[in-house]
């Protein structure tokens, strides 16, 4: 198979387009960032691409809630477009911000459509929340997610705990007990907060950032090619972005473009089309 | 009829803001009673809708999995006292308001109401037994009067009123006189009033005069622009063109006191010592000359590598940020964000910095702004709360990492805080085949004022910055950014627009607004014609000289090829960015204002840049010598290392660190805080390009301590400082640059004078000798504060002198980073550096010992010697760059005490130490001198490193332990301290823990 053409969106406040199409390019894909605008303007061209990225950001300010804005503005203009490039054999990842856009598209959790129609069985309808920090201020820290055991994510196969940085201020997982159940069950957890150890975080501060049910910070859809957290593994790439990085050159030898603890994720983004 | 939509958290115990609150209230002393917070967010939308529209409209704005949203009803909360409802004033920005139009619109493809507007507003329902007094005390915590309004209603009243009244905080203007002639022939005291207190708007209904502003002009000025109109002109000037010479003219943007001849330098500071110093180390470096731009645009620029420029500036936000800590903040960030947007053709933020120098926040002694207890001032705690968010709202909404800042704390920052923040910016060496750094409007192009629009926030605030604060001190002269628009402006400016050359020119509006981003453009071409009324506004009814020197927020005007306007007007709006055409450049030698066709300003372009009259200013040199240092104790007391790194100049930040996105853009590598425990990093290292290994350190330092002590002494060891950590960050020193920001106090006091001007002699002297040239800079010249105290009794407060240097410099290859904490278990500890010497003057520890008793005195001041310190910061070079270094730690504040403390603290290794005995113990720990660094080196290496820097420099001081503890002795083996590093851990962050 071929390499993967990735569609990193930008605009109205969204501000890791470039580093996460860098994190894409750097492990084989060829990025693309394209206004939100420009897609609008031609939504035909969305098929053109393998992977759809939501980067981090503050897309209008988190004004009226974290991703609320735009994926009100995304949902009327690509709703259709959207909903088709996620049933076609695509991947879509989002990233913080895009995560919260996601869960406000509903494009997650994504359950897969059952005959008793509840919960989840309208497309676009919103099933979770990511609202404020339990300790309601920014965080910009580094924590430990653990993918979770079984979880069909195609981003995460076979990756181990892995050390990334948070930096949110509506980063906290909600969802109403029986989502959360159904959730848990066909899962749809990706990634959950744990400590050194690898060990849950059991909703402690700081190993569990935000006061997230369960530890969540990423849950993916029924067919396990959409993800959204909250962690930034772009920022994660390279073994000069940890911060343990001062330490290590004291102690040993390295290069800054070392693989870094969120690498992995890319690399497994692409090779879900190159085969690898 | 307008509608009221109020959003809340269907299960209360969500949403924890509510409780984080009733803390905070809780530490301000002001929630005796108070039980409980619940928190509702309401919009308020002005047109008159049909229910089904209303009912879409909640479906927008509230998240039905959290939210309930009431319709025109009130809220039934089952236990609540007071409602506390807090909006915005008319005209100030309303960010989550604009937001939810814009929601609205998208939704609707229509515009939300085009018969009026969206508001947003909040409801605090405040629980617990208060009485009225306590509700509106509390009320008052939760908003600043001089941009929000407070609406308070107890229970009941609520019950009764069924709810909150509606307001709309429409803006009304009534169109008043549009262009007024003003005469300049008056006697000195009208002429000084006028100055003073600015042009005569009308009469009020008492037949007082009523005046529109401070114009900050002194009388040599008005004297001197009479003369050009009645000479020059033949007529008096119009109120535009008075107050456009008012705001070139400020002290906030000629800086006239640096500019002018002063004591014997007849050239002036800035150009003898500033630039003097820059010219000078150009010329010695010749063809290794790292300078590409300085003192000539919005930011000072040096070479990255081959490809890239790393452009830097640091301005301050100290007078808006004391009136409105949050939007006086917000502003200033932003703000130096558009100094990098308007470097060159545009470079791309890459980094923000601050530093915050506050009062203590625990001070809760009240000060007034005018007498009888009337216009209570902010306390320290406000203002520290309300500038650590606009900092985060600014920063982190513009995507731009935050990695380096501080904190810095004295009683007399509490008139005026200081408020500094800092922009770097990256752009190509040359875009398009011409140098990025060069731009220039041309006869003919047109004027084009693009982002936000104009409105009646931030009118003087250039004028106003240049006065002390008093109680006339305008409100208009504060306002919020809006980090979004800007946000978007920005990202087509300067990775769009810029590439494909759709403008010649651009620079940012900030101080003085369109008057001087206009006609500071039109030099490069030699005139100017702008079509006020052509200029967007928020609303409708602003005069010709409000539109004109406005300072509001997220503008940048360009300098437009009218064969490009189509094509960069439609690339903007496709971006959400609204772009105006307002006039264009000419060659005719003046600025010319025009409304509705009829000029309002019509003046020479010299006069209006070079008019300013010449001044002499007089110096004088205090003549009392400060006291000498008397100590009661030979040895430290017991607790002094928990102590110290318990002071509020030294405890951990991190809570305000982590609050800033460090990570954004995928680059930083040198976070704010070090190893496992986080300890505050004083010199951090970005990767400003994503595939380079090539790193960029910064770092700030300053001493507002040593300053009334010693001048020069201070600002030779501020620099010392800054050079040093960058050093110790990796950067060879031939790849370091400064930046100055002088906030001084006072400054027609001819003994201010004095120390202002040793101060800039000593930035000569020190730059040249370690060949760190200045590259920009900014001044504020008067941080004073006249008021009153609760008894009603005249206070006056002037901050402490205060420079900051920040650094920049560039690191060959990140892979040279050390840390700053020990490492490994019997690694060897140097000390590297002069000895210590008897310099407790202004130091730390010095303040701690006088506020034990245990000292008394003024002190000597820490000299450096930079001749003799240079080959010796060679040395340290090598040594980095051969990566020989376990970990490196700069001294500063705090001395070797604070230096142990931060170094067994970040990574939790243990360290035995022994004094060398020069000087007695408590000296040696607490002194300050210059020129030092802890290091600690493998023990295989120990030998040889410590030959490399020789025994002059380098000291053995102990060895790297297991045990988790720090062991100080003296020379003559008495234990001078001995504490677990947990212990030292828990001190350090005790300080700041409920913040």
């Amino acid at each position: 198979m071929s390499i993967p053409l990735v569609l990193v969106l930008t605009g109205y406040g969204i501000n890791c387009e470039e580093e996460t199409a860098f994190a894409f390019e750097r492990c084989g894909a060829r990025a693309r960032v394209m206004h939100v605008n420009d897609l609008i303007a031609a939504p035909r061209r969305l098929a053109e691409y393998q992977v759809l990225v939501f980067p981090g950001g503050f897309s209008y300010g988190d004004d009226t809630g974290s991703g609320n804005a735009l994926a009100n503005k995304l949902g009327h203009a690509l709703g259709g477009e959207l909903q088709a490039f996620v049933a076609a054999d695509r991947l879509v990842l989002g990233i913080c911000n895009g995560f919260q856009v996601l869960v406000n598209l509903g494009l997650l959790p994504g359950f897969a459509v059952r005959a008793d129609g509840n919960p989840g069985a309208r497309a676009g309808a919103r099933l979770v929340a990511l609202i404020p920090n339990a300790r309601p201020r920014y965080e910009c820290r580094w924590v430990r997610v653990a993918p979770a055991a079984e979880c069909p994510c195609v981003f995460l196969r076979g990756m181990e705990p892995f050390a990334v940085p948070v930096a949110h201020g509506e980063g906290r997982f909600y969802a109403p007990p029986e989502v959360h159940a159904r959730l848990a069950a066909e899962r749809g957890i990706a990634l959950r907060y744990c400590d050194a150890a690898g060990v849950l975080a059991g909703g402690r501060f700081p190993a569990n950032p935000n006061g997230s049910l369960d530890d969540i910070a990423g849950i993916t859809d029924s067919t396990g090619r959409v993800l959204g957290l909250m962690p930034h593994p772009e920022r994660a790439l390279l073994a000069s972005h940890t911060p343990d990085w001062p330490r290590c050159r004291a102690l040993s030898p390295g290069r800054w473009d070392d693989p870094g603890p969120g690498r992995q994720l890319f690399v497994n983004a692409v090779t879900y089309f190159t085969g690898g | 009829m307008p509608h009221r939509l109020e959003i809340f958290y269907r299960d209360s115990g969500l949403d924890t803001r509510g409780g984080a609150l009733a803390g905070r209230l809780g530490c301000l002393g002001a929630a005796a009673g108070l039980e409980a917070v619940y928190l509702s967010e309401v919009y308020t939308l002005e047109a008159d809708y049909a229910r089904a529209e209303l009912e879409a409209v909640a479906a927008l704005l509230a998240n039905p999995v959290v939210h309930d949203c009431l319709i025109d009803e009130p809220r039934r909360l089952p236990v609540f006292a007071w409602a506390v409802e807090v909006g915005f004033l008319p005209g100030v920005t309303d960010n989550v308001a604009h937001t939810a139009a814009e929601t609205i619109a998208d939704a609707w493809n229509r515009p939300a109401t085009p018969e009026g507007g969206v508001y947003s507003s909040r409801v605090y329902y405040l629980a617990g037994r208060l009485d009225e007094t306590a509700a509106r005390t509390l009320a008052g915590q939760l908003a600043n009067p001089l941009i929000q309004r407070i609406t308070v209603l107890s229970a009941a009243a609520y019950a009764a009123a069924g709810g909150l009244p509606t307001v709309i905080p429409r803006v009304r203007l009534d169109a008043g006189p549009m262009v007024t002639g003003v005469d300049l022939e008056l006697s000195p005291a009208e002429l000084a009033a006028l100055g003073r207190e600015g042009v005569l708007d009308h009469l009020d209904d008492a037949g007082r005069p009523v005046r529109r502003g401070p114009l900050a002009l002194e009388l040599d000025c008005l004297r001197a622009i009479a003369a050009y109109f009645r000479e020059i002109e033949g007529r008096n000037p119009t109120d535009v063109e008075l107050e456009s010479i008012a705001q070139t003219w400020s002290e906030h943007c000629k800086h006239t006191i640096f500019a002018a001849a002063i004591g014997d330098v007849a050239d002036g500071l800035y150009h003898r010592y500033i630039k003097g110093a820059t010219r000078e180390i150009r010329r010695r470096r010749g063809a290794g000359d790292i300078c590409v731009s300085v003192f000539v645009d919005n930011a000072g620029a040096i070479v990255f590598d081959d490809d890239y420029l790393i452009t830097d500036k640091v301005e301050t936000h100290n007078s808006p940020s004391a009136l409105d800590p949050f939007g006086g903040a917000i502003t200033g960030i932003v703000g130096v964000n558009r100094d990098a947007m308007g470097f060159g053709l545009g470079a791309k933020p890459v980094l923000n910095r601050y530093g915050f120098c506050f009062a203590d926040p625990r001070d809760d002694e009240p000060l007034f702004r005018s007498p009888g207890r009337e216009n209570r001032t902010l306390s320290p705690r406000q203002i520290m709360d309300g500038v650590i968010e606009g900092v985060r709202v600014g920063g982190n909404c513009s995507g731009i990492p935050t990695t380096q800042g501080f904190m810095y704390f004295h009683p007399r920052f509490k008139g005026k805080p200081l408020v500094f923040v800092g922009t770097l910016g990256f752009i190509p060496r040359e875009t398009a085949g011409r140098p990025s750094h060069e731009k220039a409007a041309m006869p003919g192009d047109l004027v084009v004022m693009t982002g936000g629009r104009v409105g009646l926030d931030g009118i003087h605030g250039a004028t106003f910055s240049s006065e002390a604060l008093t109680a006339g001190s305008p409100a208009t002269a504060v306002q919020i950014g809006d980090p979004i628009t800007q946000k978007k402006m920005s990202d087509c400016l300067v990775k769009e627009a810029r590439d494909r050359c759709l403008y010649r020119s651009i620079t940012d509006n900030g101080a003085g607004g369109l008057s001087c981003s206009v006609a500071e453009m039109a030099r490069e071409c030699g005139g100017c014609e702008v079509e006020l009324d052509r200029v967007p506004t928020k609303y409708p009814g602003m005069a010709p000289w409000q539109i004109w020197i406005s300072e509001s927020q997220e503008r940048m005007t360009l300098a437009v090829p009218p064969e490009k306007w189509d094509e960069l007007r439609d690339l903007l709006a496709s971006r959400g960015v609204e772009a105006t055409a307002i006039g264009r450049f000419t060659a005719a030698g003046r600025c010319r204002v025009l409304w509705e066709g009829r000029p309002v300003m019509d003046m020479e372009l010299d006069f209006l840049h070079h008019g300013l009259p010449a001044r002499h200013l007089l110096i004088r040199e205090p003549a009392a010598a400060p006291p000498p240092v008397e100590l009661d104790p030979t040895m430290p007391p017991v607790d002094l290392l928990p102590a110290l790194l318990g002071r509020l100049n030294l405890a951990s930040q991190a809570f305000v660190s982590t609050q800033y996105d460090y990570e954004v853009q995928g680059g930083t590598v040198v976070k704010p805080l070090a190893g496992h425990n986080g300890i505050d990093n004083f010199a951090t290292v970005i990767r400003p390009r994503l595939d380079s290994a090539r790193g960029v350190a910064v770092t700030q330092a300053l001493y507002p301590t040593y300053t009334e002590l010693d001048p020069y002494a201070m600002a030779a060891a501020t620099i010392d400082t800054a050079v040093r950590r960058l050093l110790a960050a990796g950067c060879p020193l031939e790849h370091i640059a400064l930046l100055d920001n002088f906030c001084w106090c006072s400054s027609t006091d001819p003994e201010r004078l004095w120390q202002l001007k040793e101060c800039a002699r000593a930035c000569y002297d020190t730059a040249v000798a370690f060949g760190a040239p200045f590259i920009s800079g900014k001044d504020s010249m008067f941080n004073d504060f006249s008021g009153f105290d609760a008894d009603g009794r005249p206070v006056r407060i002037s901050v402490p002198p205060t420079l900051l240097i920040s650094g920049l410099g560039v690191v060959p290859d990140v892979v040279r980073v050390r840390p700053p904490g020990f490492q490994r278990e019997e690694d060897e500890i140097f000390l590297c550096g002069p000895p210590a010497a008897e310099e407790l003057g202004g130091a730390e520890g010095f303040e701690l010992l006088k506020e034990r008793c245990l000292g008394r005195g003024a002190g000597t001041v820490p000299r450096v010697d930079s001749a003799r310190l240079l080959p010796f910061y060679r040395r340290m070079e090598t040594l980095l760059a051969d990566g020989r270094l376990r970990s490196i730690l700069p001294l500063a504040t705090g001395g070797l005490a604070a230096a142990l403390g931060l170094a067994v603290m970040a990574d939790g290794c243990g360290a035995r130490v022994c004094l060398t005995g020069k000087v007695a113990p408590g000296i040696e720990l607490l002194t300050e001198t210059m020129g030092r660094f802890l290091v600690s080196v493998a023990p295989a290496e120990a030998a040889a490193v410590m030959a490399e820097i020789g025994s002059e420099f380098a000291v053995r001081l102990g060895m790297v332990t297991g045990d988790a503890r720090l062991a100080v002795e003296s020379a003559a083996g008495d234990i001078v301290a001995d504490h677990a590093v947990v212990e030292l851990l828990a001190a350090y962050r005790a300080t700041f823990a409920g913040y």
